[in-house]
């Protein structure tokens, strides 16, 4: 029965989102405010109903309806719960759900939230927000329909694989969706600005509350993503330059973008149709990257997830959505005028050129991650290439270097004008401190690649530059030294999500030099109370024990390591069998200082000779990897504390849609962007 | 000049799906992303010379054995679910008078010799490859695997999977013929 | 990283279910030459080549059979006297560029090489563009200049 609830009530949304793409828009068009004041309740109704839809199927996995063939397939009634949970968004057509329910959730947020906004622009928003949704719900009712039922039940599901029976995984996806579909409300808000013919600063600060939290979730997304491989895969490694972690790092990139020059947009009024741009074009990665993933043209034909049929379908809604957007653009944009001076030195300046880095650090991941797709349809599937890691890190990690450089300057810099020298001044310190901390890195570790000592330096670059621009707005330095002037909150004010992000940015660059320049690892087999020596660190096997957990089989090895200093650490690294899928896992055990993580992998046992079993482990010493968290957490953090500012919510009409006077211009320059 | 570049991203947009339904349709066609065409193709036939896997079972072959006729090698495994379903097809084309060398790929002789002895051994000479080194001088995957050579010891066709019956039909015998020519 | 990559995963686990067991230890133990230089050099080309029934990993990574397989090859082969060229160009005549991760420089990955630069020297046209219309600006009359978007 509650299937079939879940069934109704997606039709029943589906209808209003059907309803909801033109009502609101007809009423912007005729300024007729009863019609644009639908649209409201109507993204609230929206929410609600995919809102139940979402539970009765969280309902159906919960108590293992098997007569669901969505939890026959994905389901198991001997899962934890959290992975009888997670299971619901661990397959194609649920995760399709969640993506229309956040969808929905931003829909309705905007029409609960942005009550400041101008009523035309608020339900242009909110009628686009509901074609993307009607999108993706036909997509689901027609394609991928969770709540397809299964005649007589089985008594039991498939299970759900066990790669995904992860707490880390099962919080990935919503997260990333979250993000994906939070740049949703940042394209929305592009075609409604385009279609109202206008985009000043207001817009910006409407906007900049959507991407930031979008920014915020994908972060957090990927990092997740990226922490699950490193301890789970049991490869020592974080990021491998998969298409799938390309999928999800283009539209960050583009992402970080929008979020810089959306500042632009509000604080100086210029910029914008750049900003329109941006804000279709990350919206269009984040559903390529769907597409990519989803449609089989990249994974095997084994992937469960991966159908032609609904690669067609997502590449439909692509071309609806970001086709139609790019049309309205072009036609549109010309007509959206700005001319606001600024020099060369300026923080304007600075913002462009980052975006002019993370757009093309973007489309060369992007033209990576397809060449062999585009290789293959020009020369009808006869050439093949593969392109790996080499070539992502020739190519992008020395776009990346002069964005680093910039980073430190665009904070210190002054809107519309500065002067290089003042700057230069105010950047002593952390010029010294980088090329000390380069210098002193390449004492430490001569042996390493070059380029890992002048990372380091640049990371510091980043960090002092940062704290440079918190002490100057905490005019620190500006007073004579006074304890009564630090006072504890008055910093803490201070600090802006910029400051944490930036300073989040420079220990994440800490953490992947370290574990991309200076890894080690050693592979050895050992028997039972064998012990061998590994640079300073002796590895002990102690014993292996076999167990059952809820739903597998666990064989697991009591390493023993001892350090130099005589400290012992004990590792208990397992493997994992799955009788239901007959797969095997591997659960890494790391132990962390902080500064290193000590990771031991368990292998598989062989039989040597005098019939004894030797177990075969790699074990990894990873230094600085704890700092690619950690950083990426006060990114996230960044991203939180931005979002709890009250002036990015409060919008103050009269003030902000008051059309700001153009600065004196002396002979205009065109720049088109 | 503003509106052509502004309507410049339309060209970028129309290009790259333009690609990806291409790919989509094919995809749907069955093109499989997996599959990588082989480097071999419109080579000579690799320089192998293997052992038969024990003395009761017809075997042991090299390159010269290739030549003067078409021939088909086939990769196979007893380990291997897929190349059970090969079995018949295999033995099909022996009927039809194509000699089918084998390489058995990554075996034990008592596995492969019980195999055979269960379904049948359609083979004209079958080389024992333990250890799959001679698998990858074909640039052998995965099994099963076949590749035809026509009379002049080039490779002019590689099947990645099984031969299954439309297989078969779609693409092995119109292959062979091409090869007579 | 992300969910779909778990995809990725699976369809790796089921590609390989017949050849494997488990995702874990790549490189066995057994494998390693006692040459240190020898294994260090097996280990950088190992590296560099694609296991080709995975998705996008190096043989180096990979559980496979085959890439084991390709890794005895590899030390085979510096065994033998090979250089580091020689080893890459024999399974490349095998397997095709397909296994090089790094794509090799020529005619059909010519815009994949030439494409980055090629944009970074836009971009740095544009900015010296900026940077030379400002000073034309500066000299003459004000030290601001106009920066603006469409017309």
């Amino acid at each position: 029965m509650i299937p079939e609830i879940g069934q109704f009530v997606l039709l029943l949304a589906l209808l209003v989102a059907g309803v909801q793409s033109f009502i609101p828009l007809l009423g912007a068009s005729q300024k007729n405010s009863a019609l644009m004041k639908t649209g409201s309740s109507m993204a609230i109704a929206q929410f609600f109903l995919i809102l139940i839809a979402f539970f009765a199927l969280t309902y159906a996995f919960v108590v293992s309806d098997f007569s669901v063939y969505l939890v026959f397939k994905n389901s198991h009634s001997l899962k934890p719960m959290l992975y009888k949970i997670s299971g619901v968004w661990g397959n194609h057509e649920g995760s399709m759900l969640l993506w229309a329910l956040i969808l929905a959730i931003f829909g309705a947020a905007v029409a609960v939230f942005a009550n400041g906004l101008p009523s035309t622009l608020k339900a242009r928003v909110i009628s686009v927000q509901a074609m993307i949704g009607f999108c993706f719900l036909t997509f689901i009712v027609f394609t991928s329909n969770p709540f397809d039922r299964l005649d007589p039940p089985p008594l039991n599901g498939l299970g759900l694989n066990p790669i995904l029976q992860d707490p880390g995984l099962a919080f990935h996806p919503p997260l990333l969706y979250l993000g994906y579909v939070g740049f949703s409300v940042a394209f929305s808000f592009a075609i409604a600005g385009l279609l109202e013919e206008q985009i000043d600063g207001s817009w910006g600060k409407w906007v900049r509350p959507w991407v930031i939290s979008a920014w915020t979730s994908l972060t957090a997304g990927i990092v997740l993503g990226s922490w699950w491989a490193y301890y789970e895969l049991g490869w020592g490694g974080w990021w491998f330059w998969d298409p799938v972690e390309n999928a999800s790092f283009m539209p960050w990139l583009f992402g970080t973008a929008l979020l810089h020059s959306v500042i632009v947009v509000e604080k100086r009024n210029t910029l914008k149709i750049w900003t329109l741009l941006l804000a279709i074009l990350t919206f269009f990665l984040c559903l390529l990257g769907t597409f990519l993933v989803r449609s089989g043209v990249l994974t095997s034909v084994h992937a469960f997830a991966s159908d032609p049929e609904r690669g067609i379908f997502i590449l439909m809604i692509l071309i609806l959505a970001v086709g139609g957007a790019l049309i309205l653009f072009a036609l549109k944009a010309p007509r959206i005028t700005s001319s606001v001076s600024f020099s060369f030195f300026s923080r304007e300046s600075a913002i462009i050129l980052n975006n002019l880095i993370l757009t093309f650090s973007s489309i060369t991941v992007l033209l990576g991650t397809l060449y062999p797709l585009i290789l293959e349809s020009i020369t009808g599937g006869t050439n093949s290439v593969s392109v790996g890691p080499p070539y992502f890190n020739l190519t992008f990690v020395p776009i990346m270097i002069p964005l680093l450089i910039a980073i430190s300057f665009g904070p210190l810099l002054a809107w519309k004008h500065n002067n290089l020298a003042v700057i230069a001044n105010k950047l002593k310190i952390a010029l010294i401190s980088a090329a000390v901390a380069a210098i002193i890195t390449y004492i430490i570790v001569p042996d390493g690649p070059i380029l890992a000592p002048i990372a380091i330096g640049l990371a510091i670059w980043i960090a002092v530059g940062s704290l440079t621009e918190w002490a100057m707005k905490t005019k620190l330095f500006d007073k004579p030294f006074n304890i009564t002037n630090l006072k504890f909150s008055y910093f803490i004010r201070a600090i802006s999500g910029m400051t944490f992000a930036h300073l989040g940015l420079s220990i994440l660059i800490i953490g992947i030099t370290g574990s991309s320049a200076w890894q080690t690892e050693f592979i050895t087999s050992l028997y039972l109370g064998e012990s061998k020596q590994f640079k300073e660190h002796k590895i002990t096997l102690e014993k292996v024990e076999y167990f059952s957990g809820p739903n597998y089989e666990v064989e697991r090895a009591h390493l023993l390591i001892t350090k130099p200093n005589g400290e012992t650490l004990k590792f208990m690294p397992e493997r994992r069998f799955f009788p239901v899928s007959g797969q095997t896992t591997t659960e890494a055990s790391i132990k962390t200082t902080l500064l290193v993580d000590l990771y031991a992998v368990l292998g598989e046992s062989k039989v040597h000779q005098k019939s004894e079993k030797k177990w075969t482990l790699r074990f990894f010493i990873n230094p600085l990897i704890p700092w690619i968290w950690f950083g990426a957490v006060l990114m996230v953090c960044g991203g939180l504390l931005s979002l709890a500012n009250p002036s990015h919510w409060t919008v103050n009409l009269y003030a902000s849609r008051k059309k700001r006077s153009p600065a004196k211009i002396s002979e205009p320059t065109k720049m088109d962007i | 000049m503003t509106r052509f570049l502004l309507s410049l991203p339309i060209f970028f947009f129309v290009v790259l799906i333009g690609i990806l339904v291409l790919l989509t349709l094919e995809t749907k066609e069955g093109r499989d992303p997996s599959i990588v065409p082989s480097a071999l193709i419109g080579k000579k036939a690799p320089k192998i010379d293997l052992p038969a896997i024990s003395d009761n079972i017809p075997g042991g072959f090299n390159r010269e054995d290739l030549l003067g006729r078409v021939t088909v090698v086939n990769v196979f495994a007893s380990w291997c679910a897929p190349c059970l379903i090969e079995h018949k097809q295999i033995e099909q084309l022996t009927k039809n008078g194509i000699p089918v060398y084998a390489i058995n790929h990554h075996d034990k002789v008592t596995d492969v010799s019980l195999w055979l002895k269960k379904n049948g051994n359609p083979y004209e000479a079958i080389g024992f490859d333990p250890d799959g080194r001679a698998s990858i001088e074909w640039g052998v995957s995965g099994v099963p695997e076949t590749y035809i050579i026509n009379a002049k010891g080039f490779i002019t066709y590689k099947q990645s999977g099984p031969i299954t019956k439309s297989v078969l039909k779609k693409k092995i015998l119109p292959e062979l013929e091409k090869a007579k020519k | 990283m992300n969910v779909l990559t778990l995809i990725k995963v699976i369809t790796l686990s089921v590609l390989l279910s017949w050849s494997t067991t488990s995702l874990a230890v790549a490189v066995e133990p057994e494998e390693i030459l006692s040459n240190p230089n020898l294994e260090a050099r097996a280990r950088s080309i190992t590296r560099g080549l694609r296991c080709i029934v995975c998705q996008n990993q190096s043989i180096d990574d990979s559980t496979a059979r085959v890439a084991r397989d390709m890794r005895l090859l590899v030390r085979e082969r510096l065994i033998a006297g090979d250089n580091n060229k020689q080893v890459v160009d024999y399974i490349v005549e095998r397997y095709g560029d397909y296994v090089l991760l790094r794509p090799p420089f020529q005619k059909n990955t010519l815009a994949l090489w030439i494409g980055p630069p090629f944009l970074a020297l836009i971009i740095l046209f544009i900015i010296i563009r900026f940077f030379i219309i400002q000073r034309n600006q500066s000299k003459s009359n004000s030290d601001l200049l106009t920066f603006s978007d469409g017309e």
